[in-house]
């Protein structure tokens, strides 16, 4: 097990600059996730971890080794791919003892180190049996176990889910969660879905073109995003974004959006923002059902009502702008009627418009 | 008449009767044998529609049985006679046959040359796509070498001539025996490796082919599996003889029939450059020799490489449908 450190990396294909001067800092034993939508440069920084791309600037550590011009196989990492990329001509068994094959080990020890890893992956039914004849499920659990046997300083997972259906991945989500939790590998991993980054990371690196937006533990990345495309990435169904400014009547800041309607801000917030143009959000589960009348609400028209059982998610116009709230109880309401919805000031984001970023409330904590 | 014109008379004709056959064949079947009406309507629909496969398959299956089925039937019908086709000599063709010293040389020649031109062009075909893929200029080496492709036999056996001509000023062989001092041979003469001289040519001609061929099937393996190799520690021969050529061994199989087939059936290289002398016979070529000649014994030959390449044919068919699926 080591630690992983990216120092000021840069990726450069011909005359596209796809990694820029990206730095994170992964602890011995940790659980990190790389996320962001597609072409953010977050597999190519995996690869270069792996060595299968080269390092155009910067370095990359792995323990206090400089691994820039280390061959992957002397990097002592382990990658699971997203379509597993197990060898079909070859057994569950052998696709897991290639590695150690290739390094010379004892066929005991081989066979014991096979053994021990399906024991661990639930694979040992499975072992003289070809990919081919495998569920997806159970490839993946393959391609993991090929990660496993190799006893690796790093796993490195490049959206290893993503072509399985949605109640495998949940229940692989979980897996994954209680493997690491078990093996205690540093571990990075890489996906474009924002609830498996929430839900098994220790720490979460946001990248959007190259660049690293935020990186942070799951929570403060949803409780106080940097700016606005950390905000709508993270948090499903995602935030709101309403824009206008901030006006002052009668003494108390209150945010003004463009089609007039008045939204309460937290003061703390307000005092901060001054004139400029700034867009409010405000993640839907922060709204509340209200009665007409009670302070703070905004009348809302219904568009539709989405019932999950659990919540229900209400999309309706404030004003002219389009949000949507989810819920806790059940909505009755029809396509076209009026509502009260209670936004919860505390929970709301204002973001300066032009830059996107986060207006921190005077006397939050960094 | 003018044989554009009589050429395109054929065309609109063949063609006509092509679309005629159908069109009018399922009429009548439609509306007059199991006419889709009256009390037995659905037991028609379901006869018709029966029927309607064979209907359409006919012609293949007659064109088929009539130029394919029937000549092999024939042809060992015609090998239990004699030359002239009246006396009944039963296997009296195939005992003379396997007696000549003559067929002996055929068919071992011919054995070495199964074993060797497939194997030589299936690997140097595989290493070659392998080693061109990469690459900038790989796709005009690729041109180059698939290029002898496109000569006939006959043609490539007489460039091939000028490479094995005995005179240093012409040949290259001996022009490079020249260069190191050695005397003028001709490598046609020499025994045994004469076989292998002619090979060659064949090699030559059926790399480019394979190349190809394993050249796709080399692009089609995916990437990430190789990738995977890499991580798990294996260099590039490892890379390639344990991942990529396992994975892509359907399609060698393929190819390696393939040649082989058409190895049992090249008579064109063996009867351009030696007529079959000093011992080069090849048992099609060995067939050519005696269609013209005593005894009726080409009839013999013929079904004798049919019975060889049968097996070969099943595996590469197989393969083949195997590699579709």
């Amino acid at each position: 097990m080591s630690s992983v450190e990216i120092e000021n990396v840069h990726k450069i294909f011909g005359t596209t600059h796809v990694i820029r001067d990206v730095s994170i800092d992964v602890p011995d034993g940790s659980f990190v996730v790389l996320v962001g939508p597609s072409g953010c440069g977050k597999s190519t920084l995996l690869r270069m971890i792996a060595g299968l791309e080269e390092i155009s600037a910067g370095e990359i550590k792995i323990g206090a080794r400089v691994i820039n011009e280390v061959q992957p196989k002397h990097r002592n990492i382990a990658m699971v791919f997203q379509n597993y990329a197990l060898y079909p001509h070859m057994t569950v068994a052998e696709n897991m003892g290639f590695s150690l094959r290739l390094a010379r080990h004892s066929k005991d020890e081989i066979a014991t180190k096979v053994r021990d890893a399906a024991q661990i992956l639930g694979l040992s039914n499975y072992l003289e049996r070809f990919p081919r004849e495998l569920s997806g499920g159970q490839r993946q659990r393959v391609a993991m176990g090929r990660a496993i046997v190799r006893d690796p300083e790093v796993f490195l997972f490049d959206e290893p889910l993503s072509n399985l259906d949605a109640k495998l991945r949940v229940q692989m989500r979980a897996e994954l969660k209680e493997i690491h939790g078990r093996l205690k590998t540093t571990t990075i991993y890489v996906t474009h879905d924002q609830i498996e980054a929430m839900t098994m990371a220790d720490k979460i690196v946001v990248m959007r073109d190259g660049v690293v937006e935020q990186l942070g533990d799951p929570l403060t990345l949803y409780d106080r995003p940097v700016n606005m495309f950390v905000a709508g990435f993270i948090g499903s169904p995602s935030i709101n974004f309403v824009g206008g400014r901030i006006a002052r009547t009668d003494g108390a800041a209150k945010f003004l959006s463009h089609s007039g309607v008045r939204w309460q801000v937290d003061p703390r917030v307000a005092e901060v923002a001054g004139g400029t143009p700034v867009t409010y959000g405000i993640r839907p589960e922060h709204f509340a059902l209200a009665t007409d009348g009670e302070s703070g609400t905004l009348p809302a028209v219904v568009v539709t009502v989405e019932p999950t059982g659990a919540e229900t998610h209400v999309v309706a116009d404030i004003g002219e702008d389009r949000i949507t709230a989810v819920l806790r109880e059940r909505v009755s309401a029809r396509p076209g009627e009026k509502i009260h919805l209670r936004p919860d000031p505390a929970q709301a984001h204002l973001f300066e418009s032009e830059s996107t970023l986060r207006i921190q409330p005077s006397g939050e904590a960094h | 008449m003018n044989p554009i014109i009589a050429g395109l008379v054929t065309i609109v004709v063949g063609v006509g009767g092509c679309v005629g056959y159908f069109y009018l064949s399922n009429l009548l079947l439609d509306k007059v044998i199991f006419p889709a009406r009256g009390e037995n309507i659905s037991r028609n629909i379901n006869r018709a529609n029966a029927v309607r496969p064979w209907l359409f398959m006919f012609p293949a299956i007659f064109a088929l049985g009539l130029y394919l089925v029937y000549p092999v039937i024939g042809s060992f019908w015609r090998s239990l006679y004699n030359r002239a086709g009246n006396e009944f000599i039963g296997f009296g063709n195939y005992q003379a046959l396997f007696t000549s010293g003559d067929f002996q040389v055929a068919f071992f020649n011919n054995l070495l040359w199964v074993l060797v031109v497939p194997a030589a062009s299936t690997f140097l075909g595989l290493v070659i796509a392998q080693l061109t893929d990469r690459l900038s200029w790989g796709n005009i080496a690729k041109s180059l070498i698939f290029m002898p492709m496109a000569i006939s036999f006959v043609g490539a056996s007489l460039i091939w001539k000028f490479v094995y001509a005995n005179d240093p000023d012409i040949g290259l062989i001996n022009a490079i025996r020249d260069f190191f001092g050695l005397g003028v041979i001709d490598p046609m003469l020499v025994p045994f490796w004469n076989n292998f001289f002619l090979m060659v040519i064949l090699i030559w001609i059926q790399t480019g082919f394979a190349m190809v061929i394993l050249s796709a099937a080399l692009r089609g393996i995916p990437e990430e599996t190789v990738e995977a190799a890499i991580i798990d520690g294996a260099n590039p021969f490892q890379i390639f003889f344990r991942i990529k050529v396992p994975q892509i061994m359907g399609t060698i199989v393929v190819v390696w029939t393939t040649i082989t087939i058409l190895v049992l059936k090249v008579f064109d290289i063996v009867y351009t450059m030696t007529g079959g002398e000093f011992d080069t016979e090849i048992l099609p070529s060995f067939m050519m020799d005696y269609m013209f000649r005593d005894d009726g014994i080409a009839t013999a030959v013929a079904f004798v490489i049919m019975i060889v390449v049968l097996p070969v044919m099943i595996w590469n068919i197989v393969q083949a449908r195997r590699e579709l699926r």
